[in-house]
Parts: C-alpha cells; sequence; structure tokens
C-alpha cells in the first residue's frame, strides 16, 4: 500500500516539478510548484514525518509560495516566453548535463557503498516507538529546544534580520 | 697634507737608497708629481676661469681678454707651467749626474705603495730607475720645458690658456710614469694617460667639428693597440706570475725558449701595442690627422714623447724581442717600411704640418727598425736627437703659421696659413726660425756634422750587418728600403724648407708687411733646440768612424758613449743574440757581436759606408734646392689638387683612409646597426610577444565574464558533476 | 523506501538545477530554487528515517532559512524591476568583460 502511494507522490511530484521549469506563464509554474510541494509532504507523512508535512504545507505551500504570487503579480509580468526559455541547442546540452548529474547521483545511491548498505529498520523502528512516546510535534520538539536551542534562537535572529532587509531593500526611494 | 705626503715619499726613497746600490735616488716621486701639481693648479684655474665666462654668456656679455688687462687665470699658468718643469728637469738633471758618478749595472726600484695585491700576483706603484729610464726622462722634461715656454708665446692670445697648461702638464704626468713605471702594469696606466691627453690636446679647439673628430680617430687607433698590449700582458703574466720588469727580464733568457711560439706570441702584440702609440703600419693614420691640435702640441706629443713610447717600450723589453727572431724582423721590417710609405707621403703634401707629421711617422720607422735589429742604443740614439730636430721643425713651423696668421688675419683673408703654396721667401721676414729650421734640416736628412748623421747612419748600419744572421734576406731589404727613405727625406724636407723660406713671397703684398718674427718666448727654444740639434749626436760616435775626420779625429774623449751607458740595460737581450748567432755559425766562438758587425753587405766597414750616406743625401739636398726653386707654385687657391697619376695618389696618402674606411669602419656600423636593429629588434619583438600572449591570454579568460548568471550556473554545475564524478561520497 | 525516496530527490534536483539553468525570468529561477531546496529537505527526512531525529531538525531550519531567503531575494528582484523594468537576467550584464 506504501509503496503504491509512495510511486504517486513520486509521479506527480515530478511532473509537476517538469511542470514548473516548462510553464508558459510565471504563474503556472508557481502552481506546478505548489502542486510538487503538496506531494512532497505526502512523502514526508509516508516517512512518518508528520510535523514537517504540516510545516510543509502551512510554511512552504502557504506562505512562500504565497509570496511569490504576490511578487509575480505585482510585477505584472507578461507573457514573453519565447524570450523566457533558452533555445533547443543550449537546453539539449543543460539537460544532458543535470540529467548526468542526476544519474552519477542515483548510481551513488543505488550502487555499492550507497544507501542500501544502512540498516534502515533498526532506526526506523526505534524512531517509530519515540514517535508513539511523544507524538508528532514533540518528537521535534524535544531536540530542537535542548540540543539545538542555540540555533533555534539564531534562527530566530536571522528572521528579524530577512524581515529588516526585506523591508530596506523593497522601500522605495523618497526623492 | 701635501707636506706629509712629501715626507713619506721621501721616507720610502731613503730606505731604497739603504737598500746598498750606490747610486741613492734624489726625490723621484717628485720628479713625477710636480707636473701633476701643474695640472692641478692650471686645471683649477682653467675651472675658475670657465665658470666666469659661463656667468658672462648668461648676463648676455663678452669676457674679452685684451680690455679688461690679462685676468690671473691667463697669467699664472705662464709660471706654473714652464715653472714645474725645470724643476722637474733640474731634479732628473741632478739624478742623471748621480747615477753617472756610479756604476750603475741593475735598476734601482722605488716603491711607494701596493697597488694590487691579489694572491701570488702583486703589483706595486713602483718607480724604475735605470739607464734607459733616465735618458727618457732628459728628453722628456727638458724637450718638454723647451716647448711649455714655447707654448707661452705661441697660445697667448687663446682662451683655453689655462686648460692648455693643465692638459700639457698632465701629460708630462702620464709620460713620466710611462718611462719611470717599474712593472708593465705601471707603464700602462702612462701608456693610457697619454693617450688621454692626446685626446684631449688634439682636439683641444673642440668647437671645431674637424678637430674634435681627429682626437677622436687618435684614441680609438691607440685603444686597437693597446688591445695588442693587453693581450700581450695577459700573456707573460700566465707565464710569469709577475709583471714587473726586473724579475721578467732576468727570467726570460733562463725560461723563455728562443724561437718558441709564445715568446713570438707576446712579442708580437707587444709591437701590436707599439705601432698604434707609435704610429706604424697598420695604425699610423691617426698621426697626420693630429695635426688639428695646436702646433706645440704637435711638437711634444707627436714627435718628441707620445709616439716615441712604442720605441722606448721595446728597448725596455729588448730581451723578449731577443729571444724571438721572427717579433724582431717583424719590427725592423714594419719600421723600414713605415719609413719609406711615409716618406713617398710627405713628398706631395702642402700642408706645412702635414709633412713634418708623415716625417715623424717616417723617423719613427727608423727607431723601430734600429731596435728590431737589435741596436737598442742606436735606436733610443735616434729617439733622442729625433726629439731635438724633430720638436725645433714643429715648433719653427709654429712660428711660421703663428706669423702667416697674424698677416692673413688683419687682411681678413680666407687662405690657408699652413699650406707651403701660400708662403714663400719668409726668410726675410724670419731669419732666426729660417736658420733654426734650416739645421734641423740638415739633421734630419743625415747630414754631417748634425745630430742626425750619427743615429740615423748607425741605424742603417745595424740594418745592413743584420743582414748576416738569421733572416737575412729580410735585413738586406729593409737595409735597402732605409737607404731609399734616408734620400726621400733629404729630398721632401728640402723641398718644404725652399717653398717655405726661399723664393718669391706669395702671400700677398698686403699681408707680407705684417709677417713678422716670432718673439723671444719663441726663439730662445728653437734656438736651443738648434744647438742641441748640432752638437747632440757627438755624444755617440760609433767605434768605427771615431778616428776619421767623420769622428774628429779621435778627438773627443769616448766614443759610443750612449751605447756604454745603455749597456746595463741592453746587455741580456745582446747576450741572447750573440748565442744564437753562435748557434746558427753567424760568427764563430770568440768573435763578439762587435765581430758579426764587420759583415756587411757589399763588404767595406761603416766608416765606407758613413760617407757615402751623408755625401748622397747632401747631393740630394743641393739638387733638391735647384729643382724646387724651377717649380712654379700658385698660391693654393689657385692650384687646386694634383688631378693625375702618381702625385695624385700620393697626395692622397695612398688611400689608405678610404681603405680603411670601407674595409673595416662600414662593415663594422653594419654589424651594429644589424645587431641593433636586428637582433635587438628581434629580441625586443620576443619579449613584447611575451608581454602580448599575456594580454591575450587574460582577455581569453576574460571571456567567461559574462555578465550572465545562467552561465555563472551551468559552470558551478559541471563543477559539482566533476566533483561528483571523481571524489562520490 | 529509503533508496526510492534519494532517487526521487536526486530527480527533482536535478530538475531543479535544469529549471535554474535553462529559465531567463528571475523569478522562474528562484522558484527553481526552492525546488531544490525541497529535493534536499527529502533526502534529509529520508535520511533521518534511517539514521535519527536530527535530519527532521535540520529540515525545520533549512525551512526557515528558505523562508528568510525567499523574502530577502524577492525584495531584491523587486528593487532591480524597478530599475531595469525587467527580470530577465540576460539583462543584468553589469559584469560583463
Amino acid at each position: 500500500m506504501a509503496d503504491i502511494l509512495f510511486f504517486v507522490f513520486a509521479a506527480v511530484s515530478v511532473g509537476s516539478a517538469f511542470g514548473v521549469v516548462l510553464a508558459r506563464s510565471p504563474v503556472g509554474s508557481l502552481l506546478s510548484m505548489v502542486s510538487t510541494l503538496a506531494s512532497v509532504a505526502g512523502i514526508y507523512i509516508l516517512l512518518e514525518a508528520h510535523f514537517l508535512a504540516a510545516i510543509q504545507v502551512m510554511v512552504y505551500a502557504g506562505a512562500i509560495m504565497v509570496l511569490f504570487l504576490f511578487v509575480i503579480m505585482l510585477l505584472n509580468l507578461g507573457h514573453d516566453y519565447q524570450r523566457d526559455l533558452k533555445g533547443w541547442a543550449a537546453s539539449l546540452i543543460l539537460f544532458g548535463v543535470t540529467g548526468a548529474m542526476a544519474g552519477v547521483l542515483a548510481t551513488r545511491i543505488v550502487g555499492p557503498g550507497g544507501a542500501g548498505e544502512l540498516d534502515a529498520l533498526a532506526n526506523a523502528t526505534a524512531l517509530d516507538a519515540e514517535l508513539m512516546e511523544k507524538g508528532a510535534v514533540g518528537i521535534i520538539a524535544e531536540p530542537l529546544f535542548t540540543r539545538f536551542v542555540v540555533p533555534f534562537e539564531m534562527v530566530g535572529i536571522l528572521l528579524l534580520v530577512a524581515i529588516v532587509g526585506a523591508l530596506v531593500l523593497a522601500k522605495r526611494r523618497v526623492s | 697634507m701635501l707636506t706629509t705626503g712629501f715626507f713619506a715619499m721621501a721616507a720610502v726613497e731613503e730606505a731604497a737608497q739603504a737598500a746598498g746600490h750606490g747610486f741613492e735616488p734624489l726625490l723621484p716621486g717628485l720628479i713625477v708629481l710636480l707636473p701633476l701639481l701643474g695640472f692641478l693648479i692650471n686645471g683649477y684655474l682653467a675651472l675658475s676661469h670657465a665658470r666666469r665666462s659661463a656667468e658672462a654668456v648668461r648676463r648676455g656679455e663678452e669676457l674679452d681678454l685684451d680690455t679688461g688687462g690679462r685676468p690671473l687665470t691667463h697669467t699664472l699658468p705662464s709660471w706654473v707651467g714652464p715653472g714645474v718643469m725645470l724643476i722637474a728637469f733640474g731634479l732628473v738633471v741632478a739624478n742623471f749626474l748621480r747615477m753617472s758618478g756610479v756604476e750603475l749595472h741593475d735598476p734601482v726600484v722605488v716603491e711607494y705603495w701596493t697597488w694590487m695585491a691579489t694572491g701570488t700576483f702583486t703589483v706595486s706603484a713602483a718607480l724604475q730607475l735605470d739607464q734607459l729610464s733616465m735618458i727618457m726622462m732628459l728628453v722628456v722634461t727638458g724637450v718638454g720645458f723647451l716647448i711649455h715656454v714655447f707654448s707661452v708665446g705661441y697660445m697667448k692670445d687663446d682662451p683655453g690658456y689655462p686648460r692648455y697648461f693643465a692638459y700639457l702638464n698632465l701629460f708630462v704626468f702620464f709620460m713620466l710614469v710611462l718611462v719611470m713605471g717599474a712593472s708593465f702594469p705601471v707603464m700602462f696606466v702612462g701608456w693610457e694617460g697619454v693617450g688621454l691627453c692626446s685626446y684631449l690636446l688634439i682636439g683641444f679647439w673642440f668647437s671645431d667639428r674637424e678637430k674634435s673628430d681627429a682626437g677622436k680617430k687618435a684614441f680609438i687607433v691607440n685603444r686597437i693597440g693597446d688591445f695588442g698590449f693587453l693581450i700581450a700582458l695577459f700573456l707573460m703574466f700566465v707565464f710569469f706570475g709577475t709583471l714587473d720588469f726586473a724579475e721578467i727580464m732576468t727570467r726570460a733568457p733562463a725560461e723563455l725558449v728562443y724561437g718558441a711560439p709564445l715568446v713570438t706570441a707576446i712579442t708580437l702584440f707587444l709591437l701590436l701595442g707599439a705601432t698604434g702609440k707609435s704610429a706604424q703600419i697598420p695604425l699610423y693614420v691617426w698621426l697626420p690627422d693630429a695635426m688639428a691640435g695646436p702646433t706645440p702640441v704637435s711638437a711634444l706629443i707627436h714627435a718628441a714623447t707620445m709616439v716615441t713610447a712604442g720605441v722606448y717600450m721595446v728597448a725596455r723589453s729588448s730581451v723578449l724581442f731577443a729571444l724571438s727572431p721572427v717579433g724582431s724582423v717583424t719590427v725592423a721590417g714594419i719600421g723600414a717600411l713605415t719609413a719609406l710609405f711615409a716618406a713617398t707621403i710627405a713628398l706631395a703634401q702642402y700642408d706645412i704640418k702635414k709633412v713634418l707629421a708623415y716625417s715623424t711617422v717616417s723617423q719613427l720607422g727608423y727607431m723601430f727598425l734600429g731596435v728590431g735589429v737589435g741596436a737598442y742604443a742606436a735606436g733610443v740614439f735616434h729617439l733622442m736627437t729625433h726629439a731635438f730636430f724633430k720638436a725645433l721643425l714643429f715648433l719653427g713651423s709654429g712660428a711660421v703659421i703663428h706669423s702667416m696668421h697674424h698677416a692673413l688675419h688683419h687682411t681678413h683673408s680666407e687662405w690657408d696659413a699652413q699650406d707651403m703654396r701660400n708662403m714663400g721667401g719668409l726668410r726675410k721676414f724670419m731669419p732666426v726660425t729660417a736658420l733654426t729650421m734650416w739645421i734641423a734640416t740638415l739633421a734630419i736628412a743625415g747630414i754631417w756634422p748634425f745630430a742626425g748623421f750619427f743615429s740615423k747612419d748607425e741605424i742603417i748600419w745595424y740594418a745592413g750587418a743584420a743582414a748576416s744572421g738569421p733572416f737575412a734576406g729580410w735585413y738586406t731589404v729593409f737595409w735597402i728600403l732605409a737607404l731609399a727613405a734616408a734620400m726621400l727625406t733629404a729630398f721632401y724636407m728640402t723641398r718644404m724648407m725652399v717653398m717655405t723660406f726661399h723664393g718669391a713671397n706669395r702671400t700677398g703684398e698686403k699681408e707680407a708687411e705684417h709677417l713678422h718674427e716670432a718673439p723671444l718666448t719663441m726663439t730662445v727654444p728653437l734656438s736651443i733646440l738648434a744647438f742641441l740639434s748640432i752638437f747632440g749626436g757627438w755624444i755617440n760616435v760609433p767605434e768605427a768612424i771615431r778616428n776619421s775626420f767623420l769622428g774628429g779625429f779621435g778627438s773627443l774623449p769616448m766614443s759610443e758613449w750612449l751605447h756604454e751607458w745603455l749597456d746595463p740595460v741592453t746587455h741580456a737581450a745582446q747576450v741572447v743574440r750573440e748565442e744564437a748567432l753562435l748557434e746558427s755559425g753567424a760568427i764563430t766562438a770568440g768573435e763578439h757581436y762587435h765581430g758579426y758587425l764587420e759583415h756587411a753587405p757589399f763588404g767595406g766597414g761603416e766608416l765606407a759606408w758613413a760617407l757615402i750616406s751623408t755625401v748622397a743625401a747632401l747631393i740630394v739636398v743641393v739638387v733638391a734646392v735647384s729643382v724646387v726653386r724651377r717649380w712654379t707654385i700658385r698660391p693654393a687657391v689657385e692650384s687646386g689638387e694634383p688631378e693625375s697619376g702618381i702625385r695624385k695618389i700620393l697626395y692622397n696618402k695612398w688611400y689608405v683612409d678610404e681603405a680603411y674606411d670601407a674595409l673595416i669602419v662600414r662593415p663594422i656600423q653594419r654589424t651594429s646597426r644589424f645587431f641593433w636593429k636586428g637582433i635587438d629588434g628581434l629580441i625586443d619583438g620576443v619579449v613584447n610577444l611575451a608581454g602580448g600572449a599575456t594580454r591575450f591570454a587574460g582577455f581569453l579568460v576574460s571571456l567567461f565574464q559574462t555578465g550572465s548568471i545562467n552561465t555563472y550556473a551551468f559552470i558551478l554545475t559541471l563543477g559539482v558533476l566533476l566533483i561528483l564524478w571523481t571524489v562520490g561520497f | 523506501m529509503l533508496t526510492q525516496a534519494l532517487v526521487l530527490s536526486a530527480i527533482l534536483f536535478a530538475v531543479g538545477t535544469f529549471g535554474v539553468l535553462a529559465r531567463r525570468n528571475a523569478i522562474i529561477m528562484f522558484l527553481c530554487i526552492e525546488l531544490q531546496l525541497n529535493a534536499v529537505n527529502l533526502a534529509l527526512v529520508a535520511f533521518s528515517r534511517a539514521v535519527g531525529i536530527d535530519g527532521q531538525v535540520f529540515v525545520f531550519f533549512v525551512m526557515t532559512v528558505a523562508a528568510a531567503e525567499a523574502a530577502v531575494g524577492l525584495a531584491i528582484i523587486i528593487s532591480i524591476f524597478r530599475h531595469y523594468e525587467t527580470v530577465n537576467v540576460d539583462a543584468f550584464n553589469l559584469l560583463k568583460w
């Protein structure tokens, strides 16, 4: 059952990814992206990362994509597709390069010394036990506020800086 | 500081005396330093005068020497210049008297300080006093003093008056270093120094392009000779490990093999140096051009002293030349050939100084012939007598030119004051000059009883006598050449005298009113030199003619005084020659060198030949007088140059200068230009290419900066791919 | 599941890279970068299932930073747009030689 679901989600995400890259209009790209994010969230759930799935949908798909949408709408971009995507010759080369990259990664993963050798099952059961014990949120919260509290605080400051920076950068000059 | 130096020098000299030679040199260092002092004082005066005239020019004024009264810078050198020379001459005479009272067998070397010391090779700043250097010192300071006095009158109106005396004093300083040096390097210092002063004095009126070019030519040609001199020094150093005269001359007979390639090479390279300095073939070409300098300079440097440096050097190295028959015959050959060659050119020259210049070259050839055949005393003797009559001739011509200048200047004529075709009949205006110059002419022609007779006759005799030794055939040829040159000498000198002093005056009526005799400062030296030209030869009457009327019927206390005087210096060489002659069978054991001299060509003793040569010379003179008087001579502007035939060739000096230009100078210039434009341009091109290539490479790399984000990202991706591929996880 | 998830992550990352390289619209390029980040998150989560909980915590942080980065980046694009009137990256070639 899980495998079938996984393949469905995978297919959707890959298809949507191509959609992002090849869509004619910026908004179309964006919507494809949302679709990708959603399917990835689904895969998270399959991987027992419930909290992250929720965060993914809420923050990523919800807030960040909306922000993108705001900007696209704000800039009132046209449908200049012809000049947008690179010519077929360059695309072919790029496709080859990226394909090669994907291939190399895949062989590394699947091949000897790859992920297959990791003892997935033992850890997975330990993880499940923890999940039962602390709940979906607690399993993340516990390390976050104990072992990773300093990075946590720093990320908070980072967000503050980002807000101020974004404000300053986008502000219209008063002249 | 000066007094401390003086006392230091005296102390060194005391030490030399304590070495117990018997001969106590009297302040030899001072002899050398006095002219240097003169140079410093006169030089300072010249500089201060230059500064003042520069200021005057800047202010736009003229610095007139006559109206403001002669300034100190132009009166003091009259006393300083000749003054130091007189004191130096006095010291030399004192030393000479001391030396002659003692039987001196080895040279006295006075060391002052160590100049160079590397490993086992040391060269000291040292002076050597022996018979040969004493003779040279007498000539240099004595004749030098007379010429300094003459210059006072001659250069009176020249604005460069202090500079002239500074250079003249400097020259004497270097010349004394040359003749008094105790080793080859010290001699070389003097050698180079006189070359420098020659350049400075020839180009004295440097604002004239021709004159400064003449100075350059002298220096450059000299330099070629110096190269030969240095090679010889290197060879000697490699073999002997030292360059001191005393050591080399004592060790050479024992260590060098007679006739070996090494000693021949050394002597030939020394000869090359000598031909440069003493204007022999092939490096004589600078001497005629050197007449561009003031006439007293020509008298001192190019007659009496500097050009004799080569002869002195050969005489000093007599042992080496005796050990190399090839070297000796080359010296003699070049001497004889030059003597005849220069005499032929002198026949066709119209400039009075050019005649005398070629005459000097010719007479130097005689000296080289003398020292080449082993007659060292005869060669040095001729050097001495030649100094007297040649200096007299030059100074006399200077007086003539001085007078002609005055005359032509008054009428603002453009005529050449030195061209004999513009002269004529000057005997009426300048009797003293005419008389003294005639005495010199008879002396140079080799007519008894004047000085030149004894010296020239001895050389020719020795040349003939050498025709029984090695290279016999060659020496016979040289003897014939020398005889021919002697006849030519008599002819061209007489021609010069008749064209200048006799016949009708061609200078022009208005100018002739201003022709006058030279002032006392000029005529007194002329007279003294004339006296020496008459009686100077009697110090060295050969033994063979002593008892005849030619020798004064034996009335002299001794014969061959100079020969005996120089014997300690030339003895080693004579021994070597005798041994060689013994081996070759030219003389039998028991017969000494004098016996060998009896075997002259065509039989006959020295007396017979002496008589023949003087009578022949006299005949030539008389014939010449009548022949030249019959010529119609027009002034220079009307005559022009000889058009054709042998006269044209002789007038143009056998086109030697032109040949040198085409064969040597131009190819060198072309080679230089090739190296400059071609090779250097090529190297520059390569270097520029390297720079250009770097710039191009930089340009190529800059093409990466497309400014396009996509490109950057692409490169990034490629890099990631590369890393993944090679490194893996 | 681990291997498949990782392969999926690789594919998504490659597609994202293709988008960055092939598109000229600055905003779409940015979007593709987000896609790449997502692929990385997926890989991290997959690994955390096999190794430990730390992977998920890391993903948490990545998401946060992605958000901040998106905000700032879009602000920059807006201010550039004001000057150039376009978001076509070919126009931003001041660094060209």
